[in-house]
């Protein structure tokens, strides 16, 4: 039987759209790519460090196994395990891919690639290119599809906003509406099948590390649709950022990475230039907390102890809300050679150069460990069948994610680098499986009646016609910016449950606000504000799916800290007495005096937490707001212990 | 120098064709502020300094890193990134004009799809196999990777053709940017096995011959690309390319 001719759409084109429409072409298959901007102008193209690999070209003994181990440690367990192990085992793949498009990742003196330090690992794991890995390789995928552009498989849209899925009766995804950002009409585009590759949504904070097309809106757009929203109460504060008014921008962990120290005056109200200051009146809070791991813990471990120094000990430089982070002592070749693209940032946007002088940072919204629910199918051997249709798939059939926008790889923290990776593994990873999936559909996209593309365009006709005869008060921008401020202020690295609710309330109110909204511009060209209304629209929405599964979720876990659930970690605790303790007790009730004091109580307290809270969150809409559930967790190959850096 | 407010004179357009005019609007001098955090402002206030209220400006903007090369505007005459343009140090008022030399789609924002069908003439990819796992790509020194990335950066941002004397907006110049992305993909090994068509490219009309060597393009690159070595050397091996086809011929 011949081979229906497929068509597959694709929105977004930063790492993972790219890499989804690349690999797709290769099955012959034809793609549609939508994008917000030009697709080599995406937000992927901010990321600085570098992306992982176990390539253990310095022999320190890594493996795509302790890879594994990191991920899933790094990410409190939570993460599905057979997922993260086949990503860290694709690892290697990858890379070797990037560098044969030509992606001028830094070499060794033999000519091979070289690798550095980032968090959450003992080992070399990081492949980049200076520090602007992440252009480096939007730009070689951009030029792949290119490539396939000129062969005719690749039609780009860009300037075009997705806006929802065209769903049918039986619930099944049959294309998508796009909205056509300069002319201003909408469409509706048939498709076997829909791949949403939107990235984060840090906009919804107004003020972060993120791009502004970052705003999630594509994704609580499919959540509206009824699509499962997973785990969204985990975001990562990036410990290192830089002030500005309209982006908070990032200071990669590769600083750290080559050497940086974070460091603040011991003594409060030491307000002498930073370089006048003698070691032994520096606190390296990191390095003194943390002999092993140092500057390069884990994020939300570096962030939780940022905030400590400057908000309860009141150690903050200049008594500011921030920390040095120091490079002096680097040669600036090296920091030239190495860390060039951030070294640039930082003096550009603040006339100051970290050669000579410690910058100073603090933590700011960087990404979303949570993200639109997809399913998989496990190899049965701890790995993932890379040709099922399974794999990827939102709860909506046919409609796909990957990147940012999906959930299971980075659990409840993601680690340094590992965003690019999952961004591109899962890219590629969608690639024979949603070719199946097209394949085996009972039908085709031209045998859809075309009522149900006009139905669903005239929805959006509709709304958007709604949307440019508001004439109220709100300015939409400003109420962005306060919707901003409210999660900002209550929903960060420290979270309490009287605020959480407080932020629902505040939720409401933005939301009635919303309502007296004014659009400032009806005209019909090139008119970002209606778009922009339908975005904050969207925002408020996943701003409840966060601050809800934050309220409900009385623990710590990664990035999601309550104080008041900490289960408070002994001093000279080690996770293998945990893993000990499991075992004794299958031989009968393990004994107080096996364990140092306080350990077994503590133990038995982790346990217990495991138990009720090492669940993913699973958010669905009802009733104008998220329902509330809980799944279970892969956790077939390690067994989750506590977590600790010392 | 830190001043209470900041004045801002934007030449407006509302569609392509469309008579240009200009609004200005005093704005709050804010710490750490820069050309698009005051374009925001005006989006959450869009009122001129004579008090009318009139639509906001539209612009491009992405990554606020000058990283993605979408904000690139005339800023007090001169092409440049609007999030790096940091409002302290620049003068009062701020004149923000769209470029000059492609398409004006509205107000500030223009049409750039001409660079990206220039990376497409160019074949500015490696022609790789395909995306399997084959092995390792071809292993090469540092020296070269790092000439490389010099010219990797390019985003794309236009600044270079903006300020060329022979790129215009009804000519066919591809413009310096174009020239120097042949030479990066030149550079790589596996690259280099399509060397030939990507000379070729630039030797028709609008290609490497036109230029006038003015170099005034290498000056506003805001990724310091050296544009200048890349037009010497596109132009050195477009010269051998002629003489070898002359004599093949
Ligand atoms: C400053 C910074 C530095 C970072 N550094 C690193 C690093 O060193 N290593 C690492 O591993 N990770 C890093 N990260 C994280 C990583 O960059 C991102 O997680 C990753 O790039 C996301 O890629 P993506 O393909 O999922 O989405 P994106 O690159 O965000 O692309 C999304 C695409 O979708 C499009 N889009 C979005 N919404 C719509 C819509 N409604 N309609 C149409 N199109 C739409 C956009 O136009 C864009 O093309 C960094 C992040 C930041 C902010
Ligand atoms: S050298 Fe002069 S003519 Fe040639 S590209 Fe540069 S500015 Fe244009
Ligand atoms: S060469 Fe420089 S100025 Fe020209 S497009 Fe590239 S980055 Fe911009
Ligand atoms: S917004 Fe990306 S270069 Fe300015």
């Amino acid at each position: 039987m011949p081979r229906r001719e497929k068509k597959i759409v694709v929105i977004g084109g930063g790492l993972a759209g790219l890499s989804a429409t690349m690999k797709i072409c290769e099955f012959k298959v034809r793609v549609t790519l939508v994008s917000f901007q030009p697709v080599k102008r995406s937000h992927s193209v901010c990321a600085q460090g570098g992306i992982n690999a176990a390539i253990d070209t310095k022999g320190e003994g890594d493996s795509p196994e302790i890879h594994f181990y990191d991920t899933v440690k790094g990410g409190d367990f939570l993460a599905h395990q057979p997922l993260a192990r086949d990503m860290c085992h694709q690892g290697p793949a990858i890379i070797r891919l990037m560098d044969r498009m030509g992606v001028a990742f830094n070499r060794t003196a033999e000519g091979h690639l070289d690798f550095r330090r980032f968090g959450g690992t003992l080992y070399s794991r990081t492949a980049f290119a200076g520090a602007t890995t992440g252009q480096q390789l939007v730009y070689a995928l951009d030029e792949q599809v290119r490539r396939h552009e000129r062969d005719g498989l690749v039609q780009k849209l860009e300037w075009h906003e997705y806006l929802g899925a065209v769903v049918d009766g039986a619930g099944v995804c049959r294309g998508a509406v796009v909205h056509d950002l300069r002319a201003g009409n909408i469409l509706a585009i048939a498709a076997d099948a829909v791949v949403l590759a939107t990235g984060g949504p840090g906009q919804i904070y107004a003020r972060s590390t993120n791009s502004t097309v970052c705003t999630g809106s594509a994704a609580a757009s499919a959540y509206l649709q009824g699509a499962k929203y997973a785990n969204g109460e985990f975001i990562q504060i990036h410990p290192t950022a830089i002030p500005g008014q309209d982006k908070l921008r990032l200071m990669s962990e590769s600083a750290r990475g080559e050497g940086g120290r974070i460091w603040v005056p011991r003594n409060p109200g030491d307000n002498r230039d930073p370089l006048k200051i003698p070691e032994e009146d520096r606190y390296y809070f990191l390095e003194e907390n943390h002999p092993l791991f140092g500057n390069l813990v884990p994020r939300d471990v570096a962030s939780r102890e940022i905030h400590d120094v400057v908000y309860n000990r009141k150690l903050g430089v200049g008594g500011q809300p921030t920390v040095y982070l120091d490079l002096t002592h680097q040669p600036p070749e090296f920091l030239e050679r190495r860390l060039g693209g951030i070294i640039d940032i930082y003096r550009k946007f603040t006339g100051q150069d970290p050669s000579r002088v410690p910058m100073k940072i603090f933590p700011a919204v960087h990404y979303s460990m949570g993200g639109l629910w997809v399913d998989y199918e496990s190899d049965g051997h701890g790995m993932v069948d890379h040709r099922s249709p399974r794999n990827q798939m939102t709860s909506i059939p046919g409609l796909y994610a990957a990147g940012e926008v999906d959930y299971q790889y980075h659990g409840a923290n993601r680690l340094g680098a590992n965003s690019l990776l999952s961004c591109i593994y899962t890219g590629l990873l969608i690639g024979p499986g949603i070719v199946r999936y097209c394949d085996n559909l009972d039908k085709g996209r031209d045998a859809v009646p075309s009522s149900l593309f006009d139905r669903a365009k005239k929805e959006w006709d509709n709304r958007f016609a709604e949307i440019k005869r508001m004439n109220g008060r709100e300015n939409p921008y400003a109420l962005h910016r306060e919707l901003g401020d409210l999660l900002l202020t209550n929903v960060l690295i420290v979270r309490e449950n009287k605020k959480l609710l407080e932020t629902l309330d505040g939720l409401d109110g933005i939301e009635a606000r919303f309502k007296d909204i004014k659009c400032l511009d009806t005209s019909d060209w090139s008119n970002p504000t209606p778009s922009f209304i339908n975005q904050l629209y969207n925002m408020i929405h996943l701003s409840r799916i966060i601050t809800k599964g934050a309220l409900l979720r009385d623990e710590c876990r990664g990035a999601h800290y309550k104080p008041e659930f900490d289960l408070n970690q002994p001093d000279r605790f080690d996770p293998h007495e945990f893993i000990d303790y499991l075992e004794k007790k299958q031989y009968g009730p393990p004994r107080e005096e096996d364990y140092p004091p306080g350990h077994l109580a503590y133990m038995r307290r982790f346990e217990a937490n495991e138990e009720e809270w090492l669940k993913t969150t699973i958010a669905q809409y009802k009733n104008n707001g998220p329902e509330i559930s809980y799944e279970a967790v892969d956790l077939s190959l390690v067994t989750p212990r506590p977590r600790k850096y010392d | 120098m830190t001043r209470e407010t900041i004045a801002l004179k934007i030449k407006r357009q509302d569609a392509p064709g469309a008579k240009p005019y200009w609004n200005v609007f005093k704005l709050p001098s804010l710490p750490h502020a820069n050309v698009i955090s005051c374009l925001q402002e005006i989006q959450r206030n869009p009122v001129t300094a004579d008090g009318k209220t009139v639509t906001p400006v539209t612009w491009d903007c992405n990554c606020l890193e000058e990283v993605c090369g979408s904000c690139t505007m005339r800023i007090n005459g001169r092409v440049r990134q609007a999030c790096t343009a940091l409002v302290d140090i620049l003068e009062d008022p701020i004149v923000l004009e769209p470029m000059s030399k492609f398409p004006v789609v509205r107000d500030l924002q223009v049409d750039r799809s001409r660079m990206f069908e220039n990376l497409r003439k160019i074949k500015g990819w490696i022609e790789i196999d395909g995306s399997y796992d084959i092995g390792e790509g071809p292993v090469f020194p540092e020296k070269i990777r790092e000439k490389a990335y010099a010219l990797s950066q390019c985003m794309t941002c236009g600044c270079c053709l903006e300020a060329c004397p022979q790129f215009t907006l009804t000519n066919d110049f591809m413009g310096a940017a174009t020239f120097s992305q042949v030479r990066y993909f030149n550079l790589h090994p596996t690259g280099a096995m399509n060397k030939e068509e990507r000379l070729e490219a630039v030797m028709k009309s609008g290609g490497i011959a036109d230029c006038g060597n003015a170099q005034v393009c290498v000056e506003v690159c805001p990724k310091k690309i050296p544009l200048t070595e890349s037009i010497a050397e596109i132009g050195r091996e477009t010269t051998l390319q002629l003489l070898k086809n002359l004599v093949l011929k």
